[in-house]
C-alpha cells in the first residue's frame, strides 16, 4: 500500500521489522540466557567473543538482553496503545456524536488529564498502584487516552454533520452502529499516523519508567532499566549504556518514520 | 480590426498515474477588442483549463504541449516571467469563480484592491485610495469608503463576488476572464450581477470570456457563444442563432435540458387524492452568535396525495429548516404538522413509528456528502431495505437490484465506491436509498442543484417517474423558479422564512402575483432576443437576527408601501383560482403588475 511508494516509511518499518523478527527468534538464537550471570566477564565488559555486545554490570549478556527485552516493550507498548485507543475511540465518538453535556463532561474530564505533565502522571500512578506490567498498560491508558479522544471527537464532530448520517439516522439506525460503522472508518486515515507516533512515545514512557525503576520488576530485562543500571559504569565503559539507549532510540525512530510517511503519502 | 486574443491550436495535458490525460486537444479562438465571447460545458469538459492556460497558470501536472496563445501581438506561451506578470492581473484579469477563496482574509478589502494599481500603474497610496474606492462604487457595493475597512468574512457572498470583479476591473484590463461569475450566488443577487457586468464592459469596452455551465448565463453576458463538449468547441455561433437553431445534437441536448419559464411539461393535471400533509402555524428558530434566528415563522403548506409540491426561495430563507423538521431530524417549537392525519410537528426520529419514519425519507443536497466514503453505495440501500422496507419474499439482492433498476442503474455499480461514482449517479443511489422502505413523500431538498443541466434534467425526469409509478408525494425544494414552475404541481415561495405566495404552479406566472415572486420571475436569465425584465431587487436579504417587523421582504420591495409594510405583517390575500398570497397591496391592484 502506501508504505510501498514512501522511501521514509520503508526506512521506518524496516527498522521496527528488525526487532520484531529479532524479538520472535529470541528463544532460538545461540545467545546465553539474558539472567545468567557470567563473572569471569567482570573484568572485561567490553565486546568479546562470547559476548558481542558486552555485559552489564551483573555480568550478563548484553545482546541476550536486548533481544529479550525487545520482547517486553514490542509487546507492551502495541497493547498498551492498543487499550488507550479502544477508550480514547469510544470517549471521542460519545463526545463528537452526542455533544452537548456528553461532551462538555468527556472533554472536561480529559482537560484535567491532559493537564498535567505526562512523565509526572505516570510516575504518581505506577509509584501508587505499584510496578508491572499490567499497571504500565493502566498508566499508558489513563494518559494517552484523552488525546486519542480529543482527535476522535474532531473527526467525528465534523462527520456527524454530514449528510450520510442523517441519511442514517433517516433509516432508524441506533447511535451505536452510526458511530461505529458509519463515522469510525472514515477517521482511519489521521488515525494511522496517530497509532506510529503514539507507539514511539510510548516506547521512550516505558524506557523512562524503567530508568525511574518504575519499569518492570528485577530480574526481566528491561531497555530503560538496562540504561539505568549501566549508569556507574558511564566514565569506565559508556557504550553500557549507549547501546541500549541506541535501541530505544531506533525503535522510536522506526515508528515515527513510519508516521512520516503514512502522513506525506496522498 | 486585429484580434486581441488569438489562440491557434491550443493543446493541454494534465499528468496522471497512468498516462497523460488529454484535456484540450487543439482548441482555437479568436477575440477583437471589446469582444465578448461565452463558453458553456459542463464540467470537466475544459473550459476552467482553457482560461487557467490564458493566465498560464495550469498549476502542477497541468502541461501546455502545442499550439499558441497571441495576447496583443506577443505569444504568451513563450513569455518569460517578467511579461507575463505585467499581463496577469494588469492586461487580464480573472474573476474567479468562489470569490471568497480569493480574498485574502487576513487583509482588508481597500489594501487588497489598492495593491493592483499600486503594483501595475505604479500609482501611490492616495491615489490608489480614491481609484479602489471608485472601483467599489462602480461595483454599486453599499457604502465603498466603509467597505474598504472591513474584511471578506463581513461581506455577503454577493458583496464579495462585487469585490471580486472591482478588483479585476482596477488595472483597466484590455481581456476580463470570468469563471462561473454567478454559480455560487441567489437567483436574485445573480441577476443583478449580471446586469452590472454587462452594464461595466458597456462603459469600459472590455473584452470578455466568460465560462459556465448555465447556458442562459453566457447568453445573457456574451454576444457570441462557444458550446463546449470533452475539451472540443461544437459549436460556436451568434447567441441568438444558437437558440434559434442549434446545429450540434449536444447544443440541442443542453436547450432542451433548460427549463424555460412558462415552458411546462404536459403535466398529470390535478392529481387525485386525499390531503396527506397539512402544515398549518409552524415556527422554528435557533440560537446563531448570540442572536435567534427565526428560521421558519406561521408556515403553511398542504400537500395531496401523489403531488409534487414544491418550495423555492433563495438561501436563508427557511426552505431546508423545513425539510429537517418535517423529516424529523430536527423538532419545530411551535405550529401542527398533520401527516396522514397525525401531527409529526413535536415528535423528532426517536419519537416517531418505525413506518411514520419510512413514510417521510430524504434526498440531501450535497452529492459529495450524501454518500459515506468508507462502504459500498450498497450498503445503505440494503440497511434502508432491512431497516425500514416491509417483510418481502424477495432476496435483499434482488431487491437491491430492483432499486438500482428503478433509479436507471447498473446492479453491479452497487459493489463500487462512492468516488468511483459521478454526481449524478450518487444522487441516483440516494434516491434508491430514500425509495427503499417505499415512502409516501419524498423531500427532495435542492437534490438537483448541484448538478450539470443535462444530468439535472434525467434526475428530475427520475423524480416525476417515481411520482407517477409509485404515487409518491415529492416535496421538490429549490431555489431555480423556472425548473419548479415546470413540473410542480403546486408551488410555496419563501422569503425570510414566511410564507410570500402559495398556489398551482400555473397560478405563479400571470399576476396577481406578490412582489417577490415577480422579482423571482424576472432574475431568471431570459433568452437572446426576448425582452429584459425590469424589475431588480435592491440590496441582499436583511440580518436573519434582526428581521423587519412588518413583512419580512418590505425592505426589498420595489412596492413598498411606507411604514404599513415596515410595521405590520401582511394579510393573506385569496385569489379567485385559489392562490394565497401574503401582501397589503390589494389584489386588483398586485394584477396590474
Amino acid at each position: 500500500m502506501r508504505v510501498g511508494r514512501s522511501g521514509v516509511a520503508f526506512v521506518g518499518l524496516a527498522l521496527i521489522l528488525l526487532w520484531v523478527v529479532l524479538a520472535l527468534a529470541a528463544p532460538w538464537l545461540p545467545l546465553p540466557s539474558p539472567t545468567a550471570q557470567d563473572y569471569a566477564a567482570f573484568a572485561h565488559p567490553g565486546p568479546s567473543a562470547q559476548h558481542w555486545l558486552g555485559v552489564d554490570p551483573l555480568g550478563r549478556d548484553t545482546l541476550a538482553r536486548l533481544v529479550w527485552g525487545a520482547r517486553v516493550v514490542l509487546l507492551l507498548a502495541p497493547l498498551s496503545v492498543l487499550a488507550a485507543y479502544a477508550v480514547g475511540c469510544t470517549l471521542g465518538l460519545l463526545a463528537g456524536y452526542y455533544g452537548g453535556w456528553t461532551d462538555a463532561l468527556i472533554s472536561r474530564a480529559s482537560d484535567v488529564i491532559l493537564s498535567f505533565p505526562v512523565v509526572v502522571l505516570y510516575v504518581i500512578l505506577i509509584a501508587n498502584i505499584g510496578p508491572s506490567a499490567f499497571n504500565i498498560v493502566i498508566a499508558v491508558v489513563l494518559a494517552a487516552a484523552p488525546g486519542v479522544g480529543r482527535i476522535v471527537r474532531g473527526l467525528a464532530r465534523r462527520l456527524a454533520a454530514q449528510d450520510f448520517i442523517a441519511a442514517a439516522r433517516l433509516r432508524r439506525e441506533s447511535g451505536l452502529y452510526i458511530m461505529v460503522v458509519e463515522i469510525l472508518p472514515n477517521c482511519r486515515g489521521p488515525l494511522l499516523t496517530d497509532v506510529c507516533i503514539r507507539l514511539g512515545y510510548t516506547t521512550i514512557m516505558i524506557g523512562t519508567l524503567g530508568f525511574l525503576g518504575l519499569g518492570l520488576p528485577p530480574p526481566s530485562p528491561d531497555w530503560g532499566g538496562m540504561v539505568q543500571q549501566a549508569g556507574p559504569m558511564l566514565t569506565v565503559y559508556p557504550a553500557m549504556a549507549l547501546i541500549p539507549a541506541g535501541a530505544i532510540i531506533s525503535l522510536v525512530l522506526g515508528f515515527n518514520l513510519l508516521a512520516d510517511g503514512l502522513s506525506e503519502a496522498p | 480590426m486585429t484580434a486581441l486574443l488569438a489562440i491557434r491550436d491550443l493543446r493541454v495535458e494534465y499528468a496522471s498515474a497512468r498516462r497523460p490525460v488529454l484535456a484540450l486537444p487543439g482548441f482555437s479562438l479568436d477575440l477583437a477588442p471589446g469582444e465578448s465571447f461565452g463558453l458553456v460545458g459542463e464540467s470537466g469538459c475544459g473550459k476552467s483549463t482553457l482560461l487557467l492556460a490564458i493566465l498560464r497558470h495550469l498549476g502542477p501536472g497541468g502541461r501546455i504541449t502545442g499550439g499558441a496563445i497571441v495576447f496583443e501581438g506577443q505569444d504568451l506561451l513563450t513569455a518569460d516571467a517578467a511579461a507575463l506578470r505585467r499581463v496577469r492581473g494588469g492586461r487580464i484579469a480573472l474573476v474567479p469563480q468562489e470569490p471568497a477563496s480569493a480574498l485574502n482574509p487576513s487583509m482588508t478589502i481597500g489594501r487588497q484592491l489598492m495593491e493592483v494599481p499600486m503594483q501595475h500603474q505604479r500609482v501611490g497610496r492616495a491615489e490608489a485610495r480614491e481609484r479602489a474606492e471608485q472601483a467599489l462604487a462602480d461595483v454599486r457595493l453599499p457604502d465603498p469608503r466603509g467597505a474598504m475597512a472591513r474584511f471578506a468574512h463581513q461581506l455577503s457572498g454577493g458583496q464579495q463576488q462585487r469585490v471580486a470583479i472591482a478588483m479585476a476591473l482596477l488595472a483597466r484590463p484590455a481581456l476580463l476572464l470570468l469563471d462561473e461569475p454567478t454559480s455560487g450566488l441567489d437567483v436574485t443577487v445573480a441577476a443583478a450581477v449580471l446586469d452590472l457586468l454587462t452594464a461595466l464592459s458597456e462603459t469600459y469596452r472590455t473584452a470578455m470570456i466568460a465560462i459556465s455551465h448555465d447556458l442562459a448565463v453566457v447568453a445573457r453576458l456574451c454576444a457570441r457563444i462557444g458550446v463546449m463538449q470533452a475539451g472540443e468547441m461544437v459549436e460556436e455561433a451568434l447567441a441568438a442563432t444558437l437558440f434559434a437553431a442549434p446545429r450540434h445534437v449536444y447544443t440541442q441536448a443542453l436547450l432542451a435540458a433548460m427549463p424555460r419559464l412558462g415552458g411546462a411539461a404536459p403535466r398529470t393535471e390535478a392529481p387525485p387524492g386525499e390531503t396527506l400533509l397539512d402544515v398549518a402555524g409552524l415556527s422554528k428558530s435557533y440560537t446563531v452568535g448570540g442572536g435567534r434566528v427565526r428560521a421558519l415563522e406561521d408556515f403553511a403548506l398542504r400537500a395531496r396525495r401523489g403531488a409534487m409540491v414544491a418550495i423555492v426561495g433563495e438561501s436563508g430563507c427557511g426552505k431546508s429548516s423545513f425539510a429537517r423538521v418535517l423529516a424529523g431530524l430536527q423538532a419545530a417549537d411551535t405550529g401542527a404538522m398533520r401527516f396522514a392525519g397525525r401531527d409529526l410537528a413535536g415528535r423528532t426520529l426517536a419519537a416517531r413509528s418505525p413506518r411514520e419514519v419510512a413514510a417521510i425519507q430524504m434526498v440531501f443536497q450535497n452529492p459529495e456528502t450524501t454518500l459515506n466514503p468508507a462502504h459500498t453505495v450498497g450498503q445503505p440501500i440494503l440497511r434502508a431495505l432491512r431497516k425500514l422496507a416491509a417483510p418481502a419474499p424477495l432476496p435483499l439482492a434482488a431487491r437491491l437490484a430492483a432499486l438500482l433498476e428503478m433509479v436507471r442503474l447498473p446492479a453491479a455499480i452497487g459493489r463500487a465506491l462512492p468516488r468511483q461514482l459521478s454526481g449524478g449517479q450518487k444522487q441516483r443511489i440516494a434516491i434508491a436509498r430514500a425509495c427503499a422502505g417505499a415512502p409516501d413523500l419524498l423531500i427532495a431538498d435542492e437534490a438537483v442543484s448541484a448538478l450539470d443541466a443535462s444530468v439535472q434534467a434525467t434526475v428530475v425526469d427520475l423524480l416525476r417517474h417515481i411520482q407517477r409509478a409509485r404515487g409518491t408525494t415529492i416535496l421538490f425544494i429549490s431555489h431555480d423558479l423556472a425548473l419548479v414552475q415546470a413540473i410542480a404541481d403546486e408551488v410555496v415561495v419563501m422569503y425570510g422564512g414566511r410564507v410570500m405566495q402559495s398556489g398551482p404552479a400555473a397560478r405563479l406566472l400571470a399576476p396577481p402575483q406578490h412582489p417577490y415572486t415577480a422579482a423571482l420571475l424576472a432574475a431568471v436569465p431570459p433568452p437572446p432576443g426576448a425582452p429584459r425584465a425590469a424589475i431588480r431587487l435592491r440590496g441582499e436579504p436583511s440580518d436573519p437576527r434582526h428581521p423587519p417587523a412588518g413583512c419580512r421582504f418590505a425592505p426589498r420591495c420595489p412596492r413598498h408601501l411606507g411604514k404599513l409594510c415596515d410595521d405590520t405583517p401582511p394579510p393573506v390575500q385569496v385569489t379567485a383560482d385559489g392562490g394565497r398570497i401574503a401582501c397589503h397591496i390589494p389584489l386588483p391592484e398586485l394584477a396590474l403588475g
